[in-house]
């Protein structure tokens, strides 16, 4: 958007932000903005207004994102905030998330959404217990782009050094977690050095802008899920006169590609059928692909409702009722070993048993604690489950929308965590 | 309906799931109908998402009785050519039961009393879920916002304390007598609507093409003028040519100027603009925090 004009973008990148008060990431994304020229004047106004009454200086460019009275009274970003950006190359979602322990459960939900993760490092500081968090918490959601902003480098007088030794630091991190694409910038947000403009400080940096490199990275967005899956969310029938016959699965293929004409299983049935038709409001489709909202129509009449997987016949889900997941426990109230919780995974639900916590994460130092295991808000930690009816998955890894699930509290109606099947910590 | 922008095709595939979505979640469906570009943008979604039944809303306007003319009759047709049912609720009858008191002043608005009415009517009709047009980028308490948004018994949001939204997986369960709003379009920038408006072909009320109106200038926002507007003694009513960037009641509304014809010079015109469409909405500049406040008690 703004004065760029460019009005055809290619595609739309996700991203989250995780950093912890005073590294600088509200001030990164103002500086994005800013320099991007995506800061529309009466924003402007406002920032200048409320820099001046709150006594600062100069312009905060965090006052921006932190939009609720709480945060901005407190200098603290709450919750998630999502922003929007675009360049003629590209459309920008940003989920900006508060960094601290307190609020881990506020970066699983912004990562959960995101292709990719923005983590700043203080250049003061290096590799902290905060950044092996955020990375770990990247990795936990299976986000395989990671861009590591090494920020406040005009307070290390713009050392290459020190850049080096805290990029090597990392190196090693992304390689005990497995991290699939990592990328290393030294900038600083606050004067903007490499964030739009090359830093004129560091000319031994050779690399791209934190700009030029997320409108050019590219995304692995659908590489995980490439077998045919799509959930029903529910069931078209019209009755009029004109579409009398017309009976379609509504809902949005969350992975591969389905075609007219291919053969699909319906579970939990495991019934047996063959597409039809593909429609999206009066147009008849010959393939439906990943991200994809359509309607299926199936040669046969069959007992099909919401909560059902319609996948090709070649590559079956997993089904079971004994479920070992990944979680990140949201509520106040802690995990109730042999509890009873409400489980949805897509748009099926069902109850299910907490019947063991296999163990607690330290987040901080990535040891494994079995002592206590005892799961209260913001904990991350490997559980099993059993549920009451069947349910039909994949693994995490292999496909984040038939691998993911929230737990429910049945009095509360709160989500109290979310789940990510199968994951493990090796 | 082609749509050859990725980034659309991705932001309508995302809105017609959370459509559907709350079809299946919910038992006394509303869209929230304001006559706006937003609102008819959601009413195009929904008919998309439920092709070819008919959508499983009602609408619902909260009626201000300061209206443009031309949003009335344009809201009647669509409901009628939809087969849709429309629900009218006056803020005015708010007024004459003592609900609410009438706003006085030179910027008199019955912009906040919108939020009585409508949750007089939410309990009235047993609403449980109420659709809306609002999107992240407007405003910054709006960045906050869920897609899912929980309402207590009162009506209440609480932004300190909202249900953690992971993936796509959309939590909508509540006791009775709370409700939900659900922002299918959460995601999309101004422009983003405009682009997409264009490239579906969506007809809009005339007021947002360019046209003669008779304004007045009030602390640099044009205001449309009305007969029931109070005028400070500097400001002065002139015809202009004009087009409206947001439409909602009369009395908050900016105009701009502007002599865009056709969807593609609003699109260029909205593509080159320094300032946000609210940055004319005369409700949101009460105070730092006006849009939080008006949430809290219930607003859209």
């Amino acid at each position: 958007m703004g004065i760029n004009g460019e009005s055809k973008y290619k595609s739309l990148l996700r991203f989250t932000t995780a950093g912890s008060v005073d590294d600088g990431k509200s001030t990164l994304i103002g500086r994005l903005l800013y320099d991007s020229k995506s800061i529309f004047e009466d924003q402007m106004e406002h920032i200048v207004q409320s820099s001046k009454r709150l006594g600062k200086e100069e312009l905060d460019l965090s006052l921006l994102t932190d939009g609720l009275r709480a945060e901005r009274e407190q200098g603290i970003t709450i919750d998630v905030a999502y922003r929007y950006f675009a360049t003629p190359e590209r459309k920008f979602i940003i989920a900006d998330t508060p960094g601290h322990i307190q609020y881990t459960r506020n970066m699983v939900t912004g990562a959960s959404t995101a292709d990719l993760a923005v983590i700043l490092i203080d250049a003061r500081k290096g590799v902290l217990e905060q950044s092996i968090r955020h990375t770990y918490i990247a990795t936990l959601l299976d986000i395989r782009h990671i861009v590591f902003c090494i920020n406040k480098m005009d307070m290390v007088d713009f050392s290459e050094s020190q850049y080096y030794n805290i990029r090597e630091q990392l190196k090693d991190l992304t390689l005990k977690l497995n991290v699939g694409d990592a990328h290393y910038i030294p900038i600083s947000a606050k004067y903007g050095d490499n964030v739009v403009v090359p830093s004129t400080n560091m000319s031994w940096y050779k690399g791209n802008t934190f700009l030029r490199l997320i409108e050019t990275i590219e995304v692995k967005k659908k590489s995980y899920s490439l077998d045919p899956r799509f959930p029903v969310q529910t069931v078209i029938r019209p009755l009029s006169e004109e579409h009398h016959d017309f009976r379609g699965y509504a809902g949005r293929v969350a992975g591969g590609t389905f075609h007219k004409g291919d053969n699909v299983v319906v579970f939990p049935s495991m019934l047996k059928s063959k597409i039809t038709g593909i429609v999206n409001m009066g147009q008849n489709l010959l393939e439906a692909k990943t991200g994809d909202s359509v309607s299926i129509i199936l040669e046969d009449q069959m007992d099909i409702s919401r909560g059902n997987l319609i996948v090709k016949d070649n590559e079956l889900p997993q089904t079971g009722q004994d479920i070992s997941l990944m979680t990140c426990w949201f509520n106040e109230k802690p995990l109730r070993a042999g509890g009873k919780y409400i489980v949805r995974n897509y748009s099926n639900e069902t109850t299910c048993v907490v019947r063991s916590v296999n163990c607690k994460m330290n987040i901080n130092t990535l040891e494994k604690e079995t002592s206590d295991i005892n799961i209260r808000m913001n904990d991350i930690a490997s559980i099993s489950i059993r549920t009451a009816q069947p349910l039909v998955y994949d693994p995490y890894k292999k496909n984040k929308i038939t691998g993911s699930l929230i737990l429910i509290d049945e009095c509360t109606n709160e989500t109290v965590a979310a789940g990510m099947i199968g994951m493990e910590y090796e | 309906m082609n749509i050859n922008n990725e980034h659309l095709k991705e932001l309508e595939n995302e809105a017609i799931f959370v459509m559907r979505e709350v079809s299946a979640q919910f038992e006394k469906k509303v869209i929230l109908f304001s006559g706006g570009k937003d609102s008819i943008v959601l009413v195009h979604l929904a008919r998309k998402a439920f092709w070819p039944a008919k959508m499983p809303f009602s609408l619902l306007h909260i009626d201000t009785g300061h209206n443009f003319e031309e949003t009335l009759k344009f809201r009647d047709d669509l409901a009628n050519e939809l087969g849709v049912d429309l629900i009218v609720r006056l803020v005015q009858d708010s007024i004459d039961k003592g609900k609410v008191a009438e706003e006085t002043g030179i910027n008199a608005s019955r912009n906040k009393a919108q939020s009585v009415t409508l949750l007089d009517a939410i309990d009235e009709l047993k609403i449980d879920v109420a659709v809306g047009g609002g999107r992240r980028d407007e405003e910054k308490a709006r960045a906050k916002e869920r897609f899912f948004s929980h309402r207590n018994e009162f009506g209440q949001w609480d932004p300190k304390n909202q249900r953690p939204e992971l993936w796509n997986i959309f939590n909508g369960r509540k006791n009775f007598g709370e409700h939900f709003r659900v922002f299918p379009i959460s995601n999309w920038t101004e422009l983003d609507v405009w682009q997409y408006i264009m490239s579906e072909d969506i007809r809009l009320p005339e007021l947002y093409y360019t046209h003669r109106r008779k304004i007045f200038q009030r602390n640099g926002v044009y205001l449309a003028w009305a007969p029931f507007m109070q005028l400070k003694p500097n400001e002065k009513v002139f015809e202009t040519n004009v087009r409206c960037r947001t439409i909602g009641d009369i009395t908050c509304t900016g105009v701009t100027l502007s002599r865009a014809e056709s969807l593609e010079e609003i699109v260029s015109e909205i593509a080159a603009t320094r300032v946000t469409e609210r940055g004319g909405r005369y409700d949101d500049m009460r105070s730092e925090a006006a849009m939080e406040d008006r949430k809290k008690e219930g607003y859209f």
